[in-house]
């Protein structure tokens, strides 16, 4: 089954066509990545999958349930209810976001709790022990702004999957930090791929997004250029916008 | 033996300065919230008719507001009013002005907030009262808390514009006091008032401001 669909997916802002006619799905414990140029279209891609955007038109699924179809006139008409879609993703952000004025275990509970509604104490133990999986157990007291740029993008991403969700959304999660410390960060996501969480990553990282990927997306222009496995992509690339992407990035 | 006697006839009006300075501050502070909803709601014409107060409230002197508020209900709608509202004139009327520009203040202050901050609570599926009680309101306190003791210092010394709706705050009385005796001493007395409540102010304040310092 599906965890995420999407079809046909159109979006403009103003005159400016982002997505022209895209369509994706993600299958349960797949890992995909979205590469592409600035104003390709792949964070607009994630912020429609995660309803920070609306689409104008197109459909968008999560677990085989509906969150949005096109009504008659081709517009996309989303459900009453969202609040049950929200809980299928969760979504790692390029500059972290997390609360400045909470401590990091307190970033990490409180959803949980007075979102999910769920005990305190049951949160508190799988907080405790995401975060010493993480390495960052000695810091479940420390506030956001006395930890390293790595290390709050480990928290957030610890507070993301402390939601439990299906699906697991990295906006260029490493393009905020110093490049000595993307490696730490990207250590977590590959973790993450080999217990087999779902996840859609936009990334301008070429190596990681090789090694770590089921299946690599090109974006470009608003359309999904090329797609394959990594080996297919970077290896046997088929279209030329693809190829001069890459060798540009190779440079 | 003078100087007491002088101060224990300024008591009465000290009083009076920090019981409407109190009130207003407990009024305004909330309503300037309210205030500042409207201003930033997303319906235009409520948006339109509260950027029209708030230009009304701060382009027009607030002891010309304070004469509206007590002579308004008489002159406009010929209702009667007894004694006792002239004290509830000089409240209410202090107190919309205030929330005026606290609701300014809280609106730079809401609008200064990262966006990221609620597009993290929208997808962790917070309502958006929880967004704004739990992370919005809280980050908003922290930056408006400078601006805000501002006018809380201004609002010190504004207490004395009260005379005109011969409300004997402290001012008052200390005008009327060196009258009588041709002594500036009572002027200086309620000078040195005007200060030391503000030093309190402000170190208050500071207090505040440090116990959220905790956080960038």
């Amino acid at each position: 089954m599906n965890v995420l669909k999407m079809a046909n997916v159109k979006k403009s802002f103003g005159d400016l066509d982002v997505l022209k006619d895209i369509s994706v799905s993600v299958d349960k414990g797949e890992v995909v990545s979205i590469i592409g140029p600035s104003g390709s279209g792949k964070s607009t891609l994630l912020r429609c999958a995660t309803l920070l955007e609306q689409m104008d038109s197109g459909e968008l699924w999560y677990m085989g349930e509906k969150a949005a179809g096109n009504d008659d006139e081709g517009h996309s008409a989303y459900v009453k209810d969202l609040k049950k879609f929200r809980r299928c993703f969760g979504l790692v952000f390029q500059n972290f976001n997390l609360f400045p004025h909470y401590t990091v275990l307190k970033n990490l509970m409180d959803a949980p709790v007075s979102v999910l509604k769920r005990p305190a104490g049951e949160v508190k133990a799988e907080a405790m022990a995401l975060l010493c999986k993480m390495g960052l157990e000695d810091k479940a007291d420390a506030y956001p702004c006395q930890l390293s740029g790595g290390q709050q993008q480990r928290v957030s991403i610890v507070r993301a999957l402390a939601m439990k969700p299906e699906i697991l959304f990295f906006d260029e999660p490493t393009s905020a930090l110093d490049p000595e410390l993307t490696g730490e960060v990207l250590k977590v996501i590959k973790q993450l791929a080999e217990e087999k969480m779902t996840m859609v990553i936009v990334t301008h990282e070429m190596a990681f997004a090789r090694a770590v990927s089921d299946r690599v997306i090109f974006m470009d222009g608003g359309i999904i250029v090329e797609q394959g496995k990594p080996e297919e992509v970077f290896g046997d690339t088929q279209q030329e916008r693809t190829k001069q992407f890459l060798r540009n990035y190779q440079q | 033996m003078d100087f007491i006697n002088l101060l224990a006839q300024l008591a009465e009006g000290m009083g009076n300065t920090l019981l409407l300075f109190v009130l207003t501050l407990v009024f305004s502070l909330p309503l300037g919230l309210l205030v500042a909803f409207g201003r930033m709601s997303n319906f235009k014409p409520v948006q339109l008719l509260f950027k029209f107060i708030i230009a009304i409230l701060r382009g027009t002197p607030l002891m010309l507001q304070l004469l509206v508020v007590f002579f308004g209900p008489y002159y406009i709608f010929g209702v009667s009013l007894s004694a006792s509202y002239r004290f509830i004139a000089v409240v209410l009327g202090f107190s919309i002005n205030y929330a005026a520009y606290f609701a300014e203040i809280y609106r730079s202050g809401i609008e200064s907030i990262p966006m990221g901050q609620r597009e993290a609570a929208q997808v962790l599926g917070y309502s958006r009262a929880q967004t704004f009680v739990k992370i919005i309101l809280p980050q908003m306190v922290k930056r408006v808390l400078p601006p805000v003791t501002n006018e809380v210092i201004t609002l010190v010394k504004d207490t004395s514009l009260a005379f005109v709706l011969v409300y004997t705050e402290m001012f008052t009385l200390a005008k009327q006091i060196a009258a009588a005796r041709t002594s500036v001493m009572p002027l200086f007395v309620a000078g040195v008032f005007y200060f030391v409540f503000n030093a309190v102010v402000a170190v208050v304040m500071e207090r505040v401001e440090r116990s959220l310092a905790y956080y960038n």
